[in-house]
């Protein structure tokens, strides 16, 4: 791949998901303040000594910011990790096995997908206890449905291709076939939908956090950083739009980069379906 | 040699024998509109076991949660009692069902109100603001993703594909308070909080909704109009599209006549998946902006896990989604020439 055919749009993404990386993982440091350390009166405006102002209890906003970059980012990434897995591993092994067990997992996943994610989420978080763990594998299996949805598409374009025939008859395992013939192959599309995975588990998470249901208080987390300074807005205080704009550039950065590995993928193959 | 032949796709249902295969075959539009409101109705009933039985078989009920981990035995086996949590899961369930089906969605937990009442007041405030969103987004995405294919690649193209990948990723609570920021606080033009009541007029009502309305349009906008300029991308690959440019028809006239009518379908499962995702969006939506609607209702009812409004908004909201993705099934059914003869 040559450096200089990645377009810029692209370098703009891949910078902006480096920002809050790097934020996530050097918190401690960064941040000018701790979490939920009160260093001053409710959204007291923008100074030189907090470049952001504080918040609705009089924590500074940029130090939680930082912090919440580190939730934020850790909760989708787990999430997203565990769903890849789940819908990957079990699409291509229904590709694969086909007849009762695709048919199975199949319908299964069609019925989880005719219920909308959110409503799902708040269905189950209603009375599952609320921690992080059980917020990731929510999230996780929920979206894992999706993946399996895209996994099953391609490992069935893949699955009949002579390689994988020769393989058979070669007598190779299932999971031979899953790893080492149908996965390497379906590399690029599974990357690309990868990013959008995370971008959708940003959202997801900021979403529920900002309705009260994800991340609880006083960990800071930016959907949840909205709903509590969310007061503020008809005040002119503009504190909940900060970690707004944090989760839209978030989400941005990562489509721009998604877009550029998508285009990749369909120039690779010559333009699909023409 | 038979197992090893490829099976590309798996077929939605086997092809059943005898009688019903002669119908299929000398029927076949109106056997799959049949067969897609079956399986409407199968994933329908489905999806309320899922929704029943995923909350039954989940740790902790109402009754230890309400009376907290202090409570005695016997106190959680009265309240258990008093609201039927004793009796075997699938009596429940058919109890539940056999209820929704007469229109009685049982009593809340929290208030004790009927959920069947506030589902009625509520469900009509959804419909108008969804409705509304859609009334605005659905012709205005099909038209901007029609301009963005004629100018394909050019600066018009470039840009709307831009703002309408930015515009993806915004969260709706972002866009809603921006809204908010700019026409309320800045330049006092709209209403906040948008709290309708039955007694307002429907103009009113439309009046004090405008940014509600204004954000779910904003999100599903750049989606919708992303999917139709790829749908009519697709569409624009095919041969007979090349023959057309070949004839020296101009590309407005090959659009509209040839692109369209066969690019109805796919735009037809764009504007469903989309108002479907409308469903998901008032939620949010209904929260910031203190929308009396089902979706505050829901998010309400699931802080204080009011289990039976839970339950009951989930059913409602999954089978909207689901009715609507069989209408548009069915419509591209009956547009689509192509899928009138099963191969």
């Amino acid at each position: 791949m040559n450096i200089r055919s990645v377009p810029l749009t692209a370098w703009i993404g891949m910078a902006g998901i480096a920002m809050a990386v790097i934020a996530a993982a050097f918190a401690p440091w960064l941040a000018p303040f701790g979490e939920n350390q009160i260093v001053g009166s409710p959204w007291e405006p923008a100074s030189h000594a907090f470049p952001l102002g504080l918040d609705n209890l009089g924590r500074d906003l940029l130090s939680r910011m930082i912090y919440g970059a580190r939730m934020t980012l850790f909760v989708s990434f787990c999430a997203t990790v565990l769903s890849f897995s789940l819908g990957i591993i079990l699409s291509f092994v229904a590709a694969v096995m086909r007849g009762v067990v695709d048919m199975g997992l199949s319908r299964l996943n069609d019925l989880m997908m005719s219920i909308p994610t959110l409503i799902f989420a708040l269905i189950v978080l209603a009375a599952l206890p609320q921690n992080l763990f059980v917020l990731i594998v929510v999230m996780a299996v929920l979206d894992s449905t999706r993946v399996f949805r895209l996994g099953r598409a391609l490992a069935g374009d893949i699955a009949v291709m002579d390689f994988v025939e020769a393989a058979r008859l070669r007598g190779e395992k299932t999971l031979w076939i899953v790893f080492r013939e149908i996965l390497p192959n379906a590399m690029t599309p599974l990357l690309a939908e990868f990013g959008l995975r995370l971008a959708f588990a940003v959202l997801f998470i900021s979403t529920l956090s900002f309705l009260g249901l994800g991340i609880q208080p006083p960990t800071a987390d930016w959907g949840g950083m909205v709903k509590d300074n969310k007061d503020g807005i008809i005040f002119g205080v503009s504190a909940a739009l900060v970690p707004g704009a944090a989760i839209a550039s978030l989400t941005i950065s990562i489509n721009l980069v998604v877009d550029w590995l998508l285009k990749r993928t369909s120039s690779l193959k010559g333009g699909r379906g023409g | 040699m038979t197992d090893t032949q490829p099976t590309p796709s798996i077929p939605v249902s086997a092809p059943p024998p005898g009688p019903v295969a002669v119908w299929r075959t000398r029927f076949p539009m109106a056997s799959r509109i049949a067969e897609r409101i079956v399986l409407g109705i199968g994933l329908l009933f489905a999806s309320s076991i899922l929704i029943f039985a995923g909350i039954e078989m989940l740790p902790g009920d109402f009754a230890t949660t309400y009376l907290g981990q202090a409570a005695t035995p016997q106190a959680i086996a009265n309240l258990r009692a008093e609201f039927g949590l004793d009796r075997p899961i699938v009596a429940r369930y058919f109890d539940w069902l056999f209820n929704i089906l007469h229109g009685d969605f049982g009593h809340s937990w929290a208030s004790g109100q009927s959920v069947s009442g506030q589902i009625a007041d509520r469900l009509g405030n959804s419909m108008l603001l969804a409705g509304a969103a859609a009334v605005i987004a659905v012709p205005l995405a099909v038209g901007l993703g029609l301009i963005a294919v004629l100018y394909r690649d050019r600066l018009v193209d470039r840009l709307i594909n831009l703002v309408s990948l930015a515009a993806v990723s915004l969260p709706e609570f972002f866009v809603a308070y921006l809204l908010i920021m700019v026409f309320v606080v800045q330049h006092p033009v709209a209403a906040f909080p948008a709290t309708v009541y039955d007694s307002m007029s429907l103009w009113q009502k439309l009046q004090t909704i405008i940014l509600p309305v204004a954000t779910l349009v904003l999100v599903v906008l750049a989606h919708m109009m992303r999917m139709t300029r790829a749908a009519i991308i697709n569409v624009m690959a095919s041969a007979y599209m090349e023959t057309a440019e070949l004839k020296g028809i101009s590309a407005l006239r090959a659009i509209v006549k040839h692109a369209a009518p066969n690019a109805l379908a796919p735009i037809i499962n764009v504007v469903a998946l989309n108002l479907a995702y409308l469903i998901v969006g008032v939620v949010v939506v209904e929260v910031v902006f203190v929308y009396p609607g089902m979706g505050q209702y829901m998010v309400d009812a699931v802080t204080v896990r009011d289990l039976p409004v839970v339950q009951g908004c989930g059913l409602i909201f999954s089978a909207i989604y689901i009715l609507l993705n069989m209408v548009a099934d069915i419509l591209s059914i009956l547009v689509n020439p192509r899928l009138r003869h099963p191969r």
